[in-house]
């Protein structure tokens, strides 16, 4: 048994990432076990706080996705319960979480990202939606990218490619969040780049390449085993390589993030665009962040633990 | 970026070694949005009114448990060894008994045991479909019959329904474009009780309608009947099987005992029922003989028909619920059926697309199942199933209240891009 101590693993949640992040956690969980840490999964339920209260773990693991586990919730509660904690802080993962706030601080650090717009529902319900989305397509023109200014796993995300279909794109959209962003869509290669901070200051892993089999990189592609070929590390030219992994890293920088990260990336041409970034990175079978650590030649479990410990030794 | 490759380039990964070996029809196996927003669905702050799960806890468990105790003490060398293909043959005179409450006049050796009705479907649409045959089916239809016509590659055909389910007249002109154009329906699926997602039912004129005309048209009828001893008002409807022997009859216990026993049958003629027994024995040697000697057990020294009795009340209760509910809460133009039986109530509203206003229902913490999962050809977008099966009535009313705002939103969204009728 390791000497860490107890620690907790927090999957689940009830956003619509729920299921990703049980598949996360569990994965996390099995991990650490594997190399003899004491550790136990716990929900984001009611259930948590008097739980943490009676039996406070020495550290927490959270692999919840989506609101709760990436708008910095979360970490705000168990700061509040001096439970010391795996990743970025509550403030920073605020900022990060929201795709706007995100892309305007990487913006002002230098990196290149689709130009966009963000608006919320109530824009449309005021001013009307024909004309705001007439002065969308005049200003951004197509394809465009629209997905929700907060959430992951692809959900509500929709690529546009005629102005007809921006309507329907909005309302799906709008179905997960009350305020969408709409991006340029850039055509090129996706690429997600981990960044591990072990106490040495953060470094990039290797990029992994991302190719959905059906073109789109959506839920399914993202979840069903078969439906993407991943390369780790990318098959990209070695200046890119560089490129995009100093992109990772200055985004991480600039957020003021915290142990871990995942940043996403579009490869076009010669060009590197940010397009979103993690800090609670998927960990499931079709993640891209373990595979990353794998082509480090990293374990995800022993990762996991100096993650933990480092935690430990932080004390927040 | 071929041309741009390191030499040391690494070879794909797929994650799952055996991605490029399935066959074609897993090609829709994939995860899903929906799926992922019925995780969230099944946690206790979600007022769920999408499953149709039983209300398993109006059984009496502390009985059910002696006796399944005292089964495996008294009979285990046989409840937990091999069984035959067809089933128990005391199981099977029980079901008889069970079919005759609404006319059905049985012999055990028509009786085939299945995992629930749902294997019964399984093995009859692998006898009866190969890929491409037409499957004709109500429209909508039962979410899991339809994923079984999809694995068989059947191309199901929906024939409309009205408050008193499948229209004749619409199941002849589908006969006749269909013989039309040189083809023929290999069956017609209907689930003429407490229909599911429908909740309606069948009158008696329309049931000898329609076998009339399947009789002349030499169509094969699957009649699935899961709810039909749950109904709120008088006797159970006679089966179309009672009035018809060539009608491939499906039943199950799993509403009116348990689904965790995976105990259905089918009833069908001679020749249907061999191949039956052959496929059976194919797909799972035999079924499980714990499962068959409980529920033999459990019919002949248990208050069965009392027990059906208390969940029919316990579902009119929460019937009553929901449809107060609904009239109390829910916008203009909203339209839904009243079940007479059953579990489910089928609401909907034009302009409103249920698939896309799930994430916010579960945001809001209430579940339901959006139409477009009871259709094969993409339709039912302004549709959703209400199951009022399994939620305490209160829950019940606290889910429509729920529902209520996120359809008043759903709307206000839609109006905003797109004009509604």
């Amino acid at each position: 048994m390791s000497d860490l101590g107890h620690v907790l693993v927090l999957a689940g949640g009830l956003s619509a990432e729920r299921a990703v992040s049980l598949r996360s956690g569990d994965r996390v969980l099995d991990a650490l076990r594997d190399i003899g840490v004491d550790a136990d999964l716990a929900d984001a339920d009611a259930a948590l706080i008097p739980a943490i209260t009676v039996d406070p773990p020495v550290a927490v693991f959270p692999a919840i996705h989506g609101a709760c586990g990436e708008d910095g919730s979360i970490r705000e509660v168990l700061a509040l319960l001096s439970v010391p904690y795996v990743g970025s802080t509550a403030a920073a993962s605020r900022s990060a979480f929201d795709k706007p706030t995100a892309k305007a601080a990487v913006a002002a650090a230098g990196l290149r990202t689709p130009a966009s717009v963000t608006l919320p529902r109530e824009t449309f319900h005021d001013l009307g939606a024909a004309a705001v989305l007439e002065r969308v397509v005049a200003r951004l023109g197509l394809p465009l990218f629209v997905k929700p200014a907060r959430g992951g796993s692809a959900l509500g995300a929709t690529r546009v490619l005629a102005a007809d279909d921006l309507p329907s794109a909005m309302m799906t959209c709008f179905g997960y969040g009350d305020t969408a962003l709409v991006e340029q869509f850039v055509t090129g290669t996706e690429v997600a780049v981990g960044v591990l901070d072990l106490g040495d200051g953060p470094h990039a892993l290797p990029p992994v390449e991302i190719h959905p089999l059906s073109g789109s990189y959506d839920y399914a592609a993202r979840y069903t085993a078969g439906q993407t070929e991943f390369y780790a590390p990318a098959r990209l030219p070695a200046g890119l390589m560089a490129q995009a992994e100093h992109a990772a890293v200055t985004a991480h920088r600039a957020l003021g993030l915290r142990d871990l990260s995942r940043t996403d990336l579009i490869v076009s041409g010669p060009d590197l665009f940010f397009l979103e970034v993690n800090v609670a990175p998927g960990m499931t079978e079709t993640s891209t962040l373990p595979m990353a650590l794998t082509a480090a030649g990293l374990d995800l479990g022993i990762t996991c633990r100096e993650l933990l410990r480092l935690a430990v030794a932080r004390g927040d | 970026m071929s041309s741009q490759q390191r030499p040391d380039a690494p070879s794909p990964s797929r994650v799952d070694p055996f991605a490029a070996h399935y066959a074609a029809r897993a090609r829709g196996m994939v995860a899903s949005e929906i799926r992922a927003l019925f995780a969230v669905a099944a946690r206790p702050e979600v007022v769920s009114l999408a499953g149709g799960m039983p209300y398993i806890s109006a059984l009496p468990l502390d009985a059910v448990g002696e006796m399944a105790g005292q089964l495996v003490a008294d009979r285990g060398a046989v409840a937990l060894q091999y069984g035959s293909g067809q089933g128990d043959p005391g199981l099977r005179e029980g079901i008889c008994s069970v079919m005759s409450l609404e006319g059905i006049r049985a012999h055990p050796d028509e009786v085939v045991v299945t995992v629930g009705s749902q294997q019964a479907l399984d093995l009859l649409t692998r006898i009866f479909v190969d890929p491409g045959d037409v499957v004709l089916a109500e429209g909508p239809s039962y979410v899991g019959a339809l994923g079984t016509f999809a694995s068989y590659e059947a191309d199901v055909i929906h024939v409309p329904m009205d408050d008193h389910g499948l229209v004749p007249a619409a199941l002849a002109e589908v006969l006749a474009r269909l013989a039309a154009a040189g083809r023929r329906a290999k069956f017609l699926y209907t689930c003429p009780s407490f229909h599911n997602p429908a909740g309606v039912t069948l009158p008696a004129p329309r049931r000898a309608a329609i076998l009339d005309i399947c009789q002349r048209a030499g169509l094969p009828v699957i009649e699935d009947n899961p709810y039909g001893l749950l109904g709120f008002d008088g006797e159970p409807a006679r089966a179309l099987r009672a009035d018809d022997p060539h009608v491939i009859y499906m039943g199950t216990f799993s509403k009116t005992i348990a689904p965790g026993l995976r105990v259905g049958w089918a009833v069908a003629p001679a020749g249907v029922r061999d191949k039956l027994v052959l496929a059976a024995e194919s797909a799972v040697l035999c079924h499980s003989s714990l499962a068959q000697l409980l529920v033999r057990e459990y019919l002949a020294t248990q208050p069965w028909r009392e027990q059906v009795k208390v969940f029919r009340e316990l579902y009119r209760e929460r019937r009553d619920a929901l449809l107060g509910a609904l009239q109390a809460s829910m916008p203009g133009g909203c339209r839904w059926t009243e079940p007479a039986g059953g579990f489910y109530v089928w609401l909907g509203r034009p302009g409103i697309d249920t698939k896309a206003m799930l994430p916010r229902a579960i945001a809001a913490r209430v579940a339901y199942v959006p139409g477009t999962g009871f259709y094969a050809d993409g339709t039912g977008v302004d549709h959703l199933r209400l199951s009022y099966c399994f939620p305490e009535p209160d829950r019940i009313r606290e889910g429509v209240r729920r529902l209520a705002g996120v359809i008043s939103a759903e709307l206000d969204l839609r109006s905003t891009f797109r004009p509604i009728p």
